[in-house]
């Protein structure tokens, strides 16, 4: 439908919304916009308008009756004070409604600011899906135009580079294959000085269960490898790691636009796990690489539900303790509070689950309000925090809502918060840092590991 | 303005209706083809089920958390939806019309009643462009064709309202009541008034989507 323009629909309400992201100095969006021309853009939003999407998109566009109903789910809106520019339909106004009225003949500057708001002003947590009254996925909305900047080469430097390490390497942080491997063995070494026996099975054909990581551990939190080869170890999985690309379930292309070396990544996980002939696979503590395996990645490809199981650790672990393969020794003292990642709890449904084994752990449990569905996001994913320091003042600026919420659980006397999710992990270790909120940020698989019952 | 009165009462009347009618169903087996053509996924990942949990859900007062976020909005949307649905149905004046017409005999509502409903409608319209105005959030993304939108919605109502009172110029109420319902009827396929349509589509997604696949309530 035509929609005529308004000049003084553009202009701000009661308060001034001002923004400060032209100061933002990115090569990669900088560089990219200098060899746009108009024409390309064009042809680049309506090549993905008309040949990507469907009914979806439209009917979300044609369908928002412009209530600004959704805004009240935004943590950039809720935390810059209400600013208009930062409710989820004010960000589709700035961007898909803009390429869809100008039929995609809109100027690089506009790509650019698209780009930031896309990329860096919307985590995709979907949590305004819940509160728009028909249900319209803005977070969907943000991705097309994440895609459009991405075919454009109008994307953040830091999370390029790491698509960049994806595409070359089939992991996120450029590991070396060999690297991969010794690493594992580290690990496994390492973990033979507390449980002898143990081992870190590599290639092992026709294991019930094959389990990967992110790129992020092997490069800097091996401990988590050696957490989790405990944990199978004590609780007798037939297990396995591969020892080839395909280890790495994560994927930062998911978040940038590149469905193609999403498709590629995801591919290559699922083989390893066929060729290895295994049941199913466990994945570590991480959100994105659940939305990718289990929701985006598997529908690029074409399947449906993912072709190989894939249960993510909290359902694991719940599994294990639940049947009793591990027993507790002791409960975790200190108060936790709990914060629910959005790929998991809206992704999967593992709030319930999740909170059986925190309880099953942890002797005091805080709830953080609001919480499950409704958490707030931590600020950092949908590739928020991967776009890199450019942003990381504006990501804390979004976040105050978020910090808030730590605060009143660390008044009711949580002193730790427990989050099953890296970006949720590395975002919150942020936010308490920037707001100094003085409460530490653990996986449940440190805590598991600390009250797990191990052989003596 | 005999001649008018006869034109909107008569063939405009079948005009509305065609348009009302085919316009939604070009609209609907448009949409289903470009999600055949497109997204044919979308198809395989519907679920009754979780469709109607979340339309139920979305059709109950205060039933979702951002429902009971705006108490006043939430009252007032669905006084002013249901009295949008019930008075151009039920009230005795179209009813009659209906009986003159085709001789059938249908419920009607209380003048009285429909009065009040009406000013309802009038008064929630008014709500509405209160809050477009004057809510930064809603402001910022509100352009001229959603003040046109409500105008539409309210004009028949208004008419309507002069018109049973006989507030003077009966006959140029009655006219102008009549050719902005039409208008209304004919703008609901073409405008973002189609989401009395799509809403139950896009809904039936989202629950699908949400129920079946994340597990997850969608309010």
């Amino acid at each position: 439908m035509a929609e005529p323009a308004v000049k003084s629909a553009i202009k701000p309400a009661t308060k001034p919304a001002t923004k400060t992201d032209n100061k933002i100095i990115d090569k990669g969006l900088d560089q990219g916009i200098a060899g746009l021309t108009r024409e390309k853009i064009t042809r680049v939003i309506n090549q993905v308008i008309k040949g990507e999407t469907g009914a979806r998109l439209k009917l979300y566009v044609e369908t928002c009756i412009h209530c600004g109903l959704c805004s009240d789910a935004c943590h950039y809106y809720l935390s810059h004070d209400k600013n208009p520019l930062f409710s989820p339909v004010g960000k589709v106004k700035q961007t898909m409604w803009e390429m869809l009225k100008k039929k995609g003949r809109v100027s690089p500057d506009f790509i650019k600011k698209a780009s930031i708001i896309a990329s860096t002003e919307c985590n995709v947590c979907k949590r305004c899906a819940m509160y728009c009254p028909f249900g319209i996925d803005i977070a969907y909305i943000m991705l097309i135009v994440r895609r459009i900047c991405h075919l454009l080469g109008v994307t953040p430097l830091y999370i390029q580079d790491t698509a960049h390490s994806h595409s070359a390497t089939m992991n996120q942080m450029w590991v070396k294959d060999d690297e991969w491997i010794d690493t594992l063995q580290w690990q496994e070494e390492e973990a033979q000085a507390e449980i002898p026996s143990l081992r870190i099975p590599l290639e092992k054909e026709g294991a019930d269960i094959m389990y990967s990581v992110i790129g992020p551990e092997p490069k800097f939190q091996a401990q988590l490898i050696y957490q989790t080869a405990i944990l199978m170890n004590v609780a007798g999985i037939n297990w396995t790691m591969p020892a080839t690309p395909g280890w790495d379930n994560s994927d930062m292309a998911m978040y940038t636009g590149d469905n193609e070396i999403m498709g590629r990544l995801k591919k290559v996980h699922y083989e390893t796990a066929a060729r290895l002939k295994v049941k199913k696979i466990v994945m570590g503590e991480c959100g994105h690489a659940f939305r990718s395996v289990f929701d985006m990645g598997n529908r690029w490809l074409g399947w449906k539900m993912p072709p190989i199981p894939v249960v993510h650790a909290v359902e694991f672990y719940f599994d294990l303790i639940k049947e009793g393969k591990i027993k507790i020794k002791k409960k975790f003292q200190d108060a936790v509070s709990l914060h629910d990642p959005c790929n998991i709890i809206r992704g999967a449904g593992l709030a319930e689950k999740i909170r059986y084994v925190i309880n099953a752990i942890c002797e005091n449990f805080i709830e953080m309000e609001p919480n499950r569905e409704h958490n707030y996001c931590c600020g950092a994913g949908g590739g928020v925090i991967n776009c890199g320091a450019p942003y990381k003042l504006n990501r804390m600026k979004g976040s105050k809502v978020k910090a808030d919420q730590l605060s009143t659980a660390k008044a009711k006397g949580a002193k730790l918060i427990i989050a099953p999710c890296h970006n949720c992990h590395s975002g919150l270790e942020d936010i308490t840092q920037h707001y100094q909120i003085n409460m530490e940020i653990k996986f449940i698989g440190d805590i598991l590991y600390e009250v797990m019952e191990k052989p003596e | 303005m005999h001649n008018l009165y006869n034109f909107v009462s008569g063939p405009l009347v079948w005009i509305t209706f065609i348009i009302f009618i085919g316009g939604c169903l070009y609209r609907i087996i448009n949409m289903l083809l470009l999600v055949y053509q497109r997204e044919k996924f979308i198809f395989s990942y519907m679920s009754f089920k979780y469709s109607l949990r979340s339309i139920l859900y979305w059709l109950t007062p205060f039933a979702t958390v951002n429902m009971r976020r705006h108490p006043i909005m939430t009252i007032i949307t669905f006084a002013f939806h249901l009295s949008l649905l019930i008075i151009p149905l039920f009230l005795s004046a179209h009813i009659i019309l209906l009986e003159e017409a085709w001789n059938i005999v249908l419920f009607s509502l209380p003048d009285k009643l429909a009065d009040f409903l009406t000013l309802i409608v009038i008064g929630s319209c008014i709500f509405f462009l209160i809050r477009r105005l004057t809510q930064p959030e809603v402001k910022y993304v509100s352009s001229s064709s959603d003040y046109l939108i409500l105008s539409i919605v309210a004009a028949p109502f208004i008419t309507g309202f002069l018109a049973y009172h006989q507030a003077g110029g009966y006959q140029l109420f009655l006219i102008l009541h009549i050719l902005s319902g039409e208008i209304m009827l004919m703008a609901i396929p073409f405008t973002r008034l189609s989401h009395m349509v799509f809403s139950i589509f896009t809904r039936a997604y989202m629950g699908s989507e949400f129920g079946g696949i994340r597990k997850s309530p969608d309010w």
